[in-house]
């Protein structure tokens, strides 16, 4: 190896490691320096990635995302009632669940809501994650009704009402909102229908002039309105006895559609923010305080070497942090377990190749020994860690079989333990022995 | 045979533990709630205690966790009982009440978890095995480190029912994760004494026994450093990480000294025993066909 090829590399890594510090910075950092007569006062923005060439396009903010279990929030598990429907509808049903629940949690006004499914041995249930969302009271009201609105008509008398259903539903609905009734002032809920809804709904007016309509939402009486005309123009309003909360998630629910089978909320678990940030807060003060050890007993034991090494594990951290902003990564308690394993394995090819250092040091010079170190701690290095790729493949589950993890604490462990071993063989081999064969001249 | 004795004797308490004692399961795995307020003031457990079962709702315990905030820890809940419990408490406080965390787990949510993860882990046992197997061209290696790994995951669970049993340590997702960890590195700490093994056998061509001496010899001060930088992160997360993550810490503790421990005390001398007793076989056999 050349002085000159080595002397490229080492650039390279600089400038990779700039790039990644660069991703690295908050959002802002201010700058404030002062030094005798310079002074130096100024807020440094990052810009967010935008990349864009031709028809292919990369955005990412590069912010950290942080977890329900750091950054507070709800998670929520629903369990389906898909019992009696054959595979095939089975799937239809889980699909439009997932759509109708997405639109709700949107129109509730959630950022980035988080919204699976996962079936397992016969169970199909949905995960939702609501970040920033405390109250899951009033979330699971609005997720977990059918909402399967009804137009009817009503025969009988007295006690023996019966309700025949009009062919007019929820599902000719183009749209519902909140609005108020001029006279007293209640909150009501305004529907508007598609075309053919409309249609539907001039031809059951005209026909019912001067009898009731009732309207039921799942199988609950909500008003019965006398006909008084013909409506053309497809519009109405549903007043009931609703406060302004009740209107406004029966518009959410209404304008979102009806979900195709009912739904039960099996878990649900809230972390508030300042738990989350306490947690994150002590995790990171006791990670550094950690790390700082192990950098400090690497130096102590292993000189010079140890030096490098400790270089190299800075460098890792900085990768590391850079690469879970550019995928995203999403952070969570067991994500940070990973990225641990992970710095110790990538501690331990160090210590790898200066063990073997120090036994070759006797038999040959010095160069000679550290190249043939590396080469021959490569294959324990290689072996161990593809050993530990195999299992974090298998819980990260990428290709979502049903049978292992489909979301969950073990497999946020999973990607950053993977991602760690990775970035951990490319500073181990390729960034430390760069910088070694920089401070061990022949 | 001394190192087998040892950790037959860990095994044996854990067993111990776990049978009589079994562990302490959070609710993640049984189903429950788990609450944690922060009043205004400091309050009276007993008062809240009383008040909270006053509703009808089963109290497993309250616990002081920091600065006037009390950890619930509550049978499952129905919708409404939230409201209730903390409207309850309320007059307790002067009205001064937050809801810092909120956790209500139905009891089938855990079992899928445990299933899965039990799938997991045999999956990729079987993956470690035949890579082991492939790299080492022999089936021992692989079967030997599995089984050391299956050892350090024993020693882990068997200890966390003791520490449940003493210290009220409970088992929940986060251990499950350390003893995936634990797993992890069980296996990495096992390949490196193997690579040693097997790079002798290129150079020298000594019996298996005197072959492991010199391997692990040559291992042994690799292992205890690389332990040594993984138990000061630990030790860190133990005394400075917060309330959260420390039984985590310390489950991933026992993981790393049992796995440091498993790969030349257990892994390896069950490599010689697997070994002498094929070759015991072999010759038997050898026997039975010449005369």
């Amino acid at each position: 190896m050349s002085a000159s090829k080595n002397l490229k590399k080492i650039l390279l890594i600089l400038a990779l490691t700039m790039l990644a510090l660069l991703i690295d910075l908050p959002k802002e950092l201010n700058v404030n320096f002062d030094l005798g007569p310079v002074k130096i006062d100024q807020k440094v923005k990052r810009l967010d990635l935008g990349i864009n060439l031709g028809r292919f396009s990369f955005r990412r903010s590069l912010d950290l995302v942080l977890g329900l279990d750091l950054a507070g929030g709800s998670h929520l598990v629903f369990e389906a009632d898909s019992s009696g429907l054959d595979q095939e509808k089975r799937k239809l049903a889980l699909d439009g669940l997932k759509s109708v629940v997405e639109r709700r949690v949107n129109l509730f006004g959630v950022s980035e809501p988080n919204v699976l499914v996962s079936s397992f041995e016969g169970k199909d249930r949905l995960i939702i994650e609501l970040p920033g969302v405390k109250n899951t009271k009033e979330a699971i009201d609005i997720i977990g009704k059918t909402a399967k609105l009804v137009f009817s008509t009503i025969s009988g008398e007295g006690e023996n009402i019966n309700f025949i259903p009009t062919n007019l539903s929820g599902s000719d609905l183009a749209d519902a909102r909140v609005s108020y009734e001029s006279t007293t002032g209640r909150p009501v809920v305004s529907i508007k229908f598609t075309n053919e809804g409309a249609e539907k709904f001039a031809k059951i007016t005209e026909e019912n002039v001067g009898k009731p309509l009732s309207i039921l939402l799942d199988s609950e009486l909500i008003s019965s309105p006398i006909v008084q005309e013909k409506i053309t123009g497809g519009a109405a309003q549903i007043s009931g006895d609703f406060t302004l909360d009740e209107a406004r998630n029966f518009a959410i629910q209404l304008t979102a559609g009806a979900l195709p089978v009912s739904i039960k909320v099996v878990e649900e678990r809230t972390v508030g923010p300042t738990l989350g940030e306490e947690s994150v807060k002590k995790s990171i003060e006791a990670g550094l305080l950690g790390l700082g050890m192990v950098l400090i007993f690497m130096m102590v034991v292993y000189g010079r070497l140890g030096v490098v090494a400790s270089i190299g594990l800075v460098i890792f951290g900085i990768l590391s942090l850079a690469l879970y902003k550019l995928i995203p990564v999403v952070i969570t308690l067991p994500g940070i377990a990973g990225f641990l394993l992970s710095v110790g394995m990538a501690v331990d090819a160090n210590i790898l190749i200066f063990e073997r250092f120090k036994e070759e040091k006797g038999r040959r010079n010095t160069a000679d020994a550290l190249e043939e170190s590396f080469g021959r701690a490569w294959d324990s290095i290689r072996d161990a860690n593809i050993a530990t790729l195999i299992t974090a493949f298998i819980l990260a589950n990428p290709f979502d079989w049903s049978f292992l993890h489909t979301s969950g604490p073990v497999r946020g462990f999973a990607i950053t333990l993977a991602l760690g071993i990775a970035i951990g063989l490319f500073t181990g081999i390729f960034v430390s022995r760069n910088l070694l064969r920089l401070f061990i001249k022949r | 045979m001394i190192y087998f004795a040892i950790s037959l004797l860990f095994i044996g308490i854990g067993i111990y533990s776990l049978t009589s004692w079994g562990l302490r399961v959070g609710i993640d795995f049984t189903g429950g709630a788990l609450v944690e307020y922060k009043f205004g003031r400091e309050i009276s457990t007993e008062s809240a205690l009383k008040k909270t079962q006053d509703l009808g709702i089963k109290v497993s315990s309250i616990q002081e966790t920091g600065d006037k905030t009390y950890l619930f820890k509550l049978g499952s809940l129905e919708s409404v009982d939230r409201e209730k419990i903390k409207n309850a408490l309320k007059e307790d406080s002067e009205g001064n009440i937050e809801e810092i965390k909120f956790e209500n787990v139905g009891p089938s949510v855990g079992k899928d978890l445990i299933k899965k993860t039990t799938y997991a882990i045999g999956v990729a046992s079987v993956g470690i095995l035949l890579w082991i197997a492939y790299q080492f061209k022999s089936i021992k290696y692989g079967a030997c480190a599995i089984l050391a790994m299956f050892h350090d995951s024993l020693v882990l669970i068997g200890l966390f029912s003791l520490l449940g049993k003493v210290f009220g340590a409970e088992v929940d997702f986060l251990f499950v994760t350390a003893l995936l960890t634990t797993l992890s590195f069980s296996v990495h700490d096992t390949i490196v004494v193997y690579d040693r093994i097997r790079e002798a056998q290129k150079k020298y061509s000594d019996d298996l026994v005197s072959l492991a001496n010199k391997a692990l010899s040559e291992t042994m001060v690799r292992s205890l450093n690389n332990s040594f930088t993984i138990i000061f992160m630990l030790v860190a997360l133990i005394l400075f990480g917060g309330v959260t993550i420390r039984w985590f810490a310390v489950a991933l503790l026992i993981g790393t000294i049992s796995g440091t421990y498993s790969s030349p005390f257990v892994a390896v001398p069950l490599l010689i025993t697997w070994d002498s007793l094929f070759n015991k076989f072999k010759n038997k056999f050898r026997k039975h066909r010449l005369y």
